[in-house]
């Protein structure tokens, strides 16, 4: 896809996403999480889904809410168990989904990898510990570097501050997370936005996504 | 008399050197922020994307696009910088980080650490960045109680909890003692409100000095 089309809903923006997808979405706890762009998603029906992102939802919102509807297969995150993760804790104590935890260096550089053309990389973290059980390892300067593999999206939801009408992307704060990486690890890329300036608006300095990572955009 | 968690934090933040790059892992490590001397140029790394992370924010400065790796919101400080999640655990595992600070079930004798999971069956297992941290900061110090509320000794030959990271503790702050993980064993730095006699008893773990 080339030029960024910039939605007039949420609704057209999670058009055509389909049973079974991977999907990316972004956020650290709530910081990020593209809450609207999951409404919407509820709302068009995609289930059998993958999802990847940090956390197992938060509270009944956001994700929590997509889980709670059933469409969820399988969540690969870093970091299910918190205070407030519910949703997620009662779907997956009744074995209603699947549970790949992957620690969460790992989980942002798999996606990386994946945006950047990257077969697989060795790394150190989790050597010798459960979550490298199986896995080709090698010795290298002395140290054992496990062999990790890509996380590639189908879609990639993720929420921004500000985008221009070409769909370039500024982040605020640490709401930036996922955001950057998850835009160049999909193959349709979706950002909820605070704001859509015109084109020319944003500095070419401070932009931290450019344009040709990002689909569709929606001020949301 | 042995010593509470603030004691213990105030310790841990004594050893930090002026201008480290520190990371303090959520729950009692957060604590050791509050015995840093202001004066000291220590940055603080919060693993989902800041440098220079700044207290707890509070009232109007509260801002939900601004929190630490608990969620809790925090604030800016001059010469804050943000980025995304992949460059943020590149200067974990790349070794740019000079201390990490983390809690833990258990720590063996060689510095394996188990943090992650209890391993019961029902426990869901969620592992954040720890293993990252273990494996990529400098110096890795781990802040504990030495027992357990059953009484066992969490500084143990073996863990026998799913482990985080071999060999990556460096030291071990704990309510009875201050441990040094050593290539040739365990060194008791200090004790507070126990003899190094008892703690031989009560740990079995050969003990240095």
């Amino acid at each position: 896809m080339s030029a960024t089309t910039i939605c007039d809903s949420t609704a057209e923006a999670v058009a055509g996403i389909r049973d079974g997808s991977t999907v990316l979405i972004g956020g650290f706890g709530m910081a990020g999480m593209p809450v609207h762009l999951i409404d919407a998603l509820i709302e068009q029906g995609a289930g059998d889904l993958t999802v990847v992102s940090n956390n197992a939802g938060n509270g009944d919102t956001g994700l929590a809410a997509l889980l709670a509807k059933g469409r969820v297969r399988k969540m690969i995150c870093s970091f299910p168990r918190q205070a407030d993760s519910w949703v997620f804790d009662g779907l997956y104590r009744a074995g209603r989904i699947a549970l790949e935890v992957v620690p969460q260096g790992n989980l942002a550089e798999r996606m990386r990898a994946a945006g950047a053309g990257i077969g697989a990389f060795y790394a150190r973290t989790g050597a010798g510990t459960p979550l490298a059980e199986g896995k080709e390892t090698r010795e290298i300067d002395g140290r054992t570097y496990v062999l990790e593999f890509p996380i590639k999206g189908d879609v990639a939801l993720i929420g921004a501050h500000r985008a221009d009408r070409m769909g370039n992307l500024v982040y605020r704060k640490t709401a930036r997370n996922f955001g950057p990486v998850m835009a160049t690890a999909a193959g349709l890329v979706i950002a909820q936005v605070n704001e859509i300036v015109p084109t020319g608006e944003l500095d070419p300095e401070v932009i931290v996504t450019p344009s040709i990572y990002v689909d569709r955009v929606v001020a949301a | 008399m042995s010593l509470n968690k603030h004691e213990m934090a105030a310790l841990v933040a004594r050893d930090i050197e002026p201008g480290s790059y520190v990371n303090l892992g959520i729950g009692q490590p957060t604590l050791v922020a509050d015995h840093l001397p202001a004066d000291a140029g220590i940055v603080l790394h919060t693993e989902n994307g800041m440098l220079n992370m700044g207290p707890a924010a509070t009232g109007d400065a509260i801002d939900p696009d601004l929190t630490n790796a608990g969620k809790v919101p925090v604030t800016e400080l001059p010469g804050s910088s943000y980025f995304h999640h992949a460059d943020s655990f590149a200067m974990m595992r790349g070794g740019h980080l000079d201390v990490c600070v983390l809690g833990a079930f258990q720590v063996s004798a060689r510095g394996d650490l188990a943090n992650w999971h209890t391993g019961e069956p029902d426990a869901i297992p969620a592992v954040g960045g720890a293993m990252d941290l273990a494996v990529g900061a400098k110096s890795v110090y781990v802040m504990m109680t030495l027992f357990a509320k059953d009484g066992s000794a969490k500084l143990v030959p073996e863990c026998t909890y799913p482990l985080t990271g071999l060999g990556c503790v460096d030291r071990v702050y704990t309510d009875l003692a201050t441990f040094l993980i050593t290539a040739g064993g365990v060194v008791v730095r200090e004790t507070y409100g126990i003899s190094r006699e008892e703690l031989r008893e009560r740990l079995g773990v050969p003990l240095l000095s």
